[in-house]
């Protein structure tokens, strides 16, 4: 119901029993979310609240009184203090913009304009800063209407030339400031058409800034970015072969007659696809094959001399006859990822069926039988939206490669200690430094299964234990003979008199089985005797995915101190603390 | 269509909105009656009968109405 392409109108006319049903679910995460309005909002926060929903983000909400967002931002009031924000949602539009340009102004006087202008949204953007949240940020949509006509976009004088500064200046922020997310209104509205987006009347009946049936576009929108933000973005892409990645049959038709390429206009469609598909994992999204095909068959398909992906573009690839929701587990297995983290694109309805039915964690967006269409489900629902490109993302697709021939090699030891000395391994296990807080933040929000705690950290937050005292926070760069693995573990502990608690303790699933835990623990009490702590407090709070690491505290050494349900707390006496680590070169601090 | 088919039509969209399956209304229910029907509300009745009956409220059209029935004779007008 909240997929592309959703019932506008159908979800603002029912939205009070859509609510009801989804509050059925249960397992949320809560969330507070501030709507900072510069127009009204009502609408926007209840039907922002019945995506999140659906999301498994149970939102609390403060809104700010009508148009109120400067003074609350900037001269905060006990309500929002109290409230104490995850997310700031500023819904400011063109509305808000204060003062245009006037044809008599001179160059400079509209260079001021549009500095008072900035100025503004910074003071906003700093003042919030004590909450450590995320903040979300509209940019500008065009003006419905320009007196200048298409002089207008060119002209120092036009609104739409004020506006597309202001945007670019807003850009250039948000590359600056960390936790500033902008949401895109500007092509939303085109999206949409302006025409659709802003409703005249409605402004001036409810000084709604959009028409109401914008609104589910907005929030899902925005929704897109708190998916973002809180780590539930996907990671791999499943892909049909057959009438999916070419047009025809390859069993059938044999690689001569499948459809792909430049020749006609269904082999240009499929071309378009592919190289989607070859953008996103430019980007990091992983992809895999899932088709009844005879492997042989399958395989030859990417030899096409026009196939804009190669085989060695899948980090998996099932073709078989095994059913396909067999195969799409075993997929995510191979991965080492949830069920959750997969999206499977296929032209045939029945195959969407089973795997959606089967295995309902999986999105399966409906996507017809048109490849023109296929793009548009995956763009527009957002999946993989990024909310930033980082370099670890980037290489991850080389992680999983280079992690394929680790597998073959680990097959040819007597022992798994001698496969583990052969792999040569560094690491660098060290505390917070700048460069690294973007990492660190992205991998605490979306690392489910080796993580104790699950708590899920701001960046703001990581920059303040960064620079804190009275915390412990380390993170471990783990690179072998066959490649870097990157940042992939963490961990922060508190400082209390002689005890060091740990809030965090987490490690990627790239390095399983590869003793890189224990390195952090020796790190973690080397540091620890320097502070002239004694004891550590380990803490692990089960949830839905981590329990590959329910007994980690026991492997370490801990004792089983408390137990309440299945959340249990452990003690580790550092007195006669032995090194653990045996197979890792480390260097530290 | 009937000024029936098009009052129950109106009721129908009461109901979504308020979330209330048996809520009946009547030519004479006005906002006072209805608790959670205020400004706000509104204008998503409005816009949700605008789009159910494919008509356009004039702005301010709907300000001036003192009752549900009025609302009704007013959508005959303009589905005629």
């Amino acid at each position: 119901m909240f997929q592309y392409q959703f019932d506008s109108s159908f979800i603002l006319r029912k939205k009070k029993s859509i609510k009801k049903q989804l509050l059925l679910k249960d397992s949320f995460i809560e969330k507070n979310i501030a709507i900072l309005g510069g127009s009204t909002t009502s609408e926007i926060k209840n039907i922002l609240e019945l995506f999140l929903l659906d999301n498994g983000i149970k939102p609390n909400f403060y809104e700010s009184e009508y148009n109120k967002y400067y003074e609350d931002a900037l001269f905060g009031n006990d309500d929002l203090d109290k409230f104490n924000p995850d997310i700031v949602y500023i819904h400011t539009t063109n509305q808000n913009i204060i003062k245009y340009p006037e044809l008599k102004d001179s160059e400079e006087e509209i260079t001021i304009l549009l500095e008072n202008e900035i100025k503004r949204y910074k003071s906003i953007w700093s003042s919030l800063s004590k909450f450590d949240c995320a903040i979300i940020q509209n940019n500008f949509d065009y003006t419905l209407d320009r007196s200048l006509g298409n002089l207008d976009c060119y002209d120092i004088h036009g609104k739409t030339y004020f506006i597309n500064q202001l945007n670019s200046k807003f850009s250039k922020q948000a590359r600056e400031i960390k936790n500033l997310y902008i949401n895109d209104i500007n092509y939303l509205s085109s999206y949409i058409g302006l025409k659709n987006w802003f409703d005249k009347s409605l402004w001036h009946q409810a000084k709604y800034a959009l028409s109401l049936d914008s609104i589910p576009e907005l929030v899902f929108n925005i929704s897109k970015i708190i998916n973002a933000i809180f780590g539930k973005t996907k990671k791999c892409l499943v892909l049909d072969l057959d009438n999916t990645c070419w047009g025809g049959v390859i069993g059938d038709d044999g690689l001569d007659g499948i459809h792909i390429g430049t020749e006609t206009a269904i082999a240009e469609s499929y071309t378009t696809f592919q190289k989607y598909a070859k953008e996103l994992k430019q980007r990091g999204i992983t992809l895999a094959v899932c088709s009844k095909n005879d492997f042989k068959n399958a395989k030859e398909g990417f030899e096409h001399p026009e196939s804009i992906l190669k085989f060695d573009d899948f980090t998996s690839f099932k073709a078989n006859w095994d059913p396909k929701h067999q195969n799409i587990i075993d997929i995510a297995k191979e991965i080492n990822i949830g069920l959750d983290s997969l999206v499977f694109i296929d032209d045939n309805p029945v195959e969407r069926d089973i795997v959606s039915s089967q295995i309902p964690s999986v999105s399966v967006p409906n996507v017809g039988k048109d490849v023109i269409h296929f793009i548009e489900h995956i763009d527009r629902n957002g999946y993989f939206e990024p909310i930033s490109l980082l370099a670890d993302d980037i290489n991850r697709n080389q992680y999983y490669e280079d992690n394929k021939k680790r597998a073959k090699e680990e097959s040819t030891f007597k022992s798994y200690d001698e496969f583990l000395v052969s792999l040569e391994m560094t690491a660098e296990i060290k505390s917070f430094s700048s460069i690294y807080l973007d990492r660190i933040t992205q991998l605490t929000n979306k690392t489910n299964q080796f993580n104790l705690t699950t708590k899920r950290y701001t960046a703001g937050e990581i920059e303040n234990i960064a620079s804190s005292d009275s915390h412990i926070k380390i993170y471990g760069k783990l690179t072998d003979k066959y490649g870097d693995n990157g940042l992939i573990a963490i961990t922060i502990g508190t400082i209390k008199e002689n005890q060091c608690h740990i809030d965090l303790w987490l490690m990627s699933c790239r390095v399983l089985k590869r003793d890189m835990e224990f390195a952090m623990l020796d790190e973690l009490v080397r540091q620890c005797k320097e502070k002239g702590v004694s004891e550590i407090i380990g803490y692990y709070y089960k949830s839905a995915k981590n329990n590959m690491v329910s007994d980690l505290y026991e492997k370490f050494g801990f004792l089983l101190s408390d137990k309440t349900d299945e959340n249990t707390i452990w003690k580790l006496d550092i007195s006669n603390y032995d090194n653990k680590n045996k197979f890792i070169g480390v260097s530290n601090d | 269509m009937t000024r029936e088919e098009v009052f129950n039509g109106v009721q129908d969209i009461f109901r979504d909105i308020f979330d209330e399956d048996d809520m009946v209304i009547e030519n004479t229910t006005s906002s006072d009656e209805v608790e959670d029907w205020d400004s706000l509300n509104h204008i998503n009745l409005v816009s949700a009968i605008e789009k159910e009956f494919k008509i356009k409220f004039a702005l301010g059209e709907l300000m001036t109405l003192k009752d549900v029935g009025a609302m009704v004779d007013l959508m005959m007008e303009k589905l005629k």
